[in-house]
């Protein structure tokens, strides 16, 4: 038997998600798993004889690797002797720097390191993070794909997010022979508008590095790394081959982080009983000691699985904590599908995004997520605005930047149309005007026309083929009247000749100008220090195109007074008579009320209610005052009756009598949003039914909860124009209504 | 010490793989066939220099991997697709890993890398599965 609560709890899509207990020997376990080593290290002449318990003779791979290339041996003796919580309280401690840090956890294994990690909170986690990313400056990276593979979409969509301010576009393929279209397609978007953005294409290793090379793509990846052996082997790689392929790419200028992440080996069936974050802290060590500048992780595509975990949130967060610490790039996570609930997904992203990190998430999904080739899409197109919104609260520099609307379809739409020219020199099968114009306007690819798949297959084929590279893009967009285009295309490319954005956390900004860890080194050291949103970004954050400028809310459309005054306002003896008493804007510098009922109709409610029940209305302007009860009650003590309705401008109103105190009254309507014009009849029949002494029901009133979130800033506007309207000297004043405009 | 970034700060220690100045790299260049693919490719000098740039910011594994990076400019494509083919599990034994370190050495001048390979060849078995 379940209540009818429970029952609306269990609706809820957080119930889709899959929560279980901890289960060490399957390596369903975050931290310390009872299989997890003893952390310990020994030295035998500048040689590692023992690592975390396991003598050389029984080193795995992975083991060897590290040993010989993840540990600074001169440091290991001081850095191992450390209490882990010493060390971790030096993370958060501001007085110790981040250079400190990482020298000490050069020195350390991967057991100690994931001691070290596990002793803190994720609030001291955030700070940690916040010290000790490698690049000062946060950026973000964009998942841009579309299951229809239409290159037109794809560019367009390119362009949007270089627009936003993402800093890597990283596109794949449904079909891999898909790849070089795709990859083209999102170059020549890259570069469209406020350009910049580094590129890549994740596919099979060898095609990652041809598609490269052949300057489709500027950086890759998708080097993935795994904390067990036998996970490694499935993964067809050793942590040789992998560190050759890095160096592979960086010989001919390629920008590579490798990937990894927790979940990995226990959902590959090898995680040995090994804790995930112990096993990520092997493959960190396995990255680091390969020479890879940086990493992706986060959980990445497992990320569910640590989720269904206790801590596994905080767990995530504690790996691109390790990562950092071992002073590589971070591209966080936040891509693949984590929760079905709204809430679960936003609070887990805080613990990057607060932070910052090198890059928040790799990535997020400019397309709905339907379109999402990578089984992302954890945030996506939707929640864009919400993520600027995000950024603007917190004065958090997430890497987006709002762009109006116009801007974006000016920008997608000469994408699409330098991509159809490229196409059209290039001799690929053509992109048709149809396409252009469904691009510039899709929600996604199910708004694209179909295209002939076998001729784009074929087509594709034929560029690798003949070997279609790069300069073949510059030169036809030159050609076609898009210099611009083809000059930042090159200017990317000639940054391979110098290699700069091989340094760690590298990233361009427009010029294109290479923005690092080494000339943007990450110097927090608490309060005042570190990434500071500058002034030109805090207003570039604050900008949404849907901000108001406060000083236009409210004003009156035609500013012609409703009501003409007919001299000082007298107190009446005609015991018929209800005042209605109007504040000092009514009618004039305001003509309508918070829910846009104009002045004038409400006038004329009330003066209705009031005739019904066989009593005289009149009219008297307050201009003494602003506030509502004051209103009312000196409206009272002019009327006939002693009964008078006061309202002010914005709708808000109030029955008074004489002989109450000011704010005191009969009844009192204090939320103007919930008051329509069938309430201001019943207001004015009621007050009738006060000054004539019969039983009064209340004026029956919607509630609405959100009236305050949906009207407080008009309220606040409304009011002040209202207050601004006051003249403490002025009497009491009658007026009359205007005839209405024919 | 080279100043970073390079392109901006150094534009003049930078040259194309096939000599060409680094400010000579024009849209004009590209346009009337001056600039090839091959010609917008980093070279050995500018990775040692970035190695360089690395090593004194305190990665020692990145500045390793770039100085590997500067030996492997001298190594066509194919060649490069075929040793990474060679270092993946199982595909070689350790004899053949040895052999490749020597070609490295002797005809790419790629010390660094022959001693990676060398070390993949020691956990590569005798011989080749049946």
């Amino acid at each position: 038997m379940h209540s009818k609560r429970s029952q609306a709890r269990a609706r809820r899509p957080v119930h889709n998600d899959t929560f279980i207990e901890e289960w060490p020997e399957a390596g369903l376990v975050l931290f310390n798993s009872p299989y997890d080593p003893p952390a310990g290290l020994r030295i035998e002449g500048g040689r590692i004889v023992e690592l975390d318990g396991k003598p050389e003779a029984c080193f795995d791979m992975l083991d060897r690797f590290i040993a010989r290339h993840a540990i600074d041996c001169e440091v290991a003796p001081q850095a191992m002797a450390l209490d882990p919580t010493a060390v971790a309280r030096m993370l958060t401690d501001i007085n110790v720097p981040r250079a400190e840090l990482i020298r000490l956890a050069g020195g350390m294994t991967p057991a100690r390191l994931m001691q070290v990690v596990s002793r803190l909170s994720v609030v001291e986690m955030m700070l940690a993070l916040a010290k000790m990313r490698a690049r000062r400056t946060p950026a973000n990276q964009a998942h841009v794909t579309n299951r229809k593979e239409s290159p037109a979409l794809l560019a367009a969509d390119a362009a949007e997010a270089a627009e936003r301010g993402f800093a890597e576009l990283e596109t794949t393929v449904g079909v891999s022979r898909y790849a070089p279209l795709n990859a083209l397609a999102v170059l020549v978007g890259s570069q469209t508008g406020r350009g910049a953005a580094l590129t890549q294409c994740a596919v099979e290793e060898a095609l990652g590095l041809r598609l490269a090379l052949l300057g489709l793509t500027t950086y890759a990846e998708t080097l993935s790394v795994y904390g067990t052996e036998s996970a490694f082997r499935d993964g067809d790689d050793t942590p040789w081959s992998k560190a050759f392929l890095a160096s592979a790419y960086a010989s001919r200028g390629i920008k590579v982080r490798f990937t990894s992440g927790t979940g990995s080996e226990a959902l590959m069936g090898h995680a040995d009983g090994r804790s995930m974050i112990y096993l990520e802290a092997r493959c960190l060590m396995v990255v680091k000691g390969a020479g890879s500048q940086g990493v992706q992780n986060g959980s990445i595509s497992c990320v569910a699985l640590p989720e269904s975990l206790p801590g596994g949130v905080r767990a995530i967060l504690a790996e691109n904590l390790l990562a950092a610490l071992l002073d590589l790039e971070v591209a966080s996570g936040n891509d693949a599908m984590a929760s079905h609930s709204e809430i679960r997904k936003t609070a887990k992203l805080m613990l990057q995004f607060l932070p910052g990190t090198d890059f928040i998430f790799s990535g997020y999904s400019l397309m709905p997520r339907q379109d999402n080739l990578f089984g992302g899409g954890n945030f996506d197109a939707e929640d864009l605005d919400d993520y600027n919104v995000l950024q603007r609260d917190m004065q958090v520099d997430g890497g987006l930047r709002p762009v109006r609307e116009e801007e974006l379809l000016s920008v997608r739409r000469r994408a699409a149309q330098a991509l159809q020219a490229v196409f059209e020199e290039l001799g690929l099968p053509p992109i048709r005007d149809e396409e252009v114009e469904a691009a510039v306007f899709a929600h996604s690819s199910d708004d694209m026309p179909d295209r002939d798949v076998v001729a784009d297959l074929a087509a594709a084929e034929a560029f690798l083929r003949q070997g279609r590279n790069g300069l073949d893009v510059i030169r036809a967009l030159a050609r076609r009247g898009y210099r611009d285009i083809a000059e930042k295309i090159l200017g990317v490319q000639k940054l391979r000749v110098s290699g700069d954005y091989l340094q760690t956390s590298a990233m361009l900004l427009p010029g294109p100008h290479v923005v690092s860890a080494i000339n943007d080194p990450n110097d927090y050291c608490g309060p005042g220090t570190g990434y500071r949103l500058t002034p030109e970004r805090r207003r570039e954050i604050a900008a949404l195109p849907e901000a108001a400028d406060p000083r236009t809310l409210g004003r009156s459309a035609t500013g012609r007074s409703l009501l003409r005054p007919a001299g000082t306002a007298a107190r009446s003896l005609d015991p018929q008579e209800i005042v209605i008493a109007v504040g000092p804007a009514f009618g004039a510098a305001l003509q309508a009320t918070l829910l846009g009922l104009s002045h004038r109709d409400v006038l004329q409610e009330l003066e209705n209610g009031i005739r019904q029940e066989g009593m005289r209305p009149r009219i008297i302007k307050i201009h003494h005052t602003s506030d509502c009860g004051f209103i009312g009650h000196a409206g009272a003590q002019l009327s006939g009756s002693g009964v008078a309705v006061g309202i002010q401008s914005k709708g808000t109103t109030v029955i008074h009598r004489r002989d109450l105190a000011p704010l005191d009254n009969l009844e009192l309507f204090p939320q103007a949003p919930n008051l329509t014009l069938d309430c201001y009849r019943v207001i004015g029949r009621n007050a009738a039914k006060y000054a004539k002494g019969q039983p009064v029901l209340p004026v029956p009133v919607r509630i609405d909860n959100m009236a305050r979130l949906k009207y407080i800033v008009q309220t606040t506007i409304l009011h002040r124009r209202e207050t601004e309207q006051v003249d403490k000297n002025r009497p009491p004043e009658e007026m009359l209504l205007e005839v209405a405009d024919a | 010490m080279p100043e970073y970034p390079l392109a901006e700060r150094q534009p003049d220690r930078l040259r194309t793989p096939s000599g060409l100045p680094f400010g000579e790299i024009t849209l004009e260049a590209a346009l009337e066939g001056r600039l090839t693919m091959d010609d917008l490719r980093v070279t050995a000098e500018a990775l040692e220099l970035q190695a360089e740039i690395a090593r004194s910011a305190g990665r020692r594994q990145l500045a390793e991997n770039l100085e590997r990076a500067a030996e492997l400019t001298r190594v066509p494509e194919q060649r490069i697709l075929e040793i990474y083919q060679a270092l993946r599990p199982g595909r070689s034994t350790r004899e053949e890993l040895n052999r490749l370190a020597a070609e490295l050495e002797q005809r790419y001048r790629a010390p660094r890398t022959a001693r990676l390979v060398r070390e993949a060849a020691e956990l590569a078995p005798e011989q080749r599965d049946a």
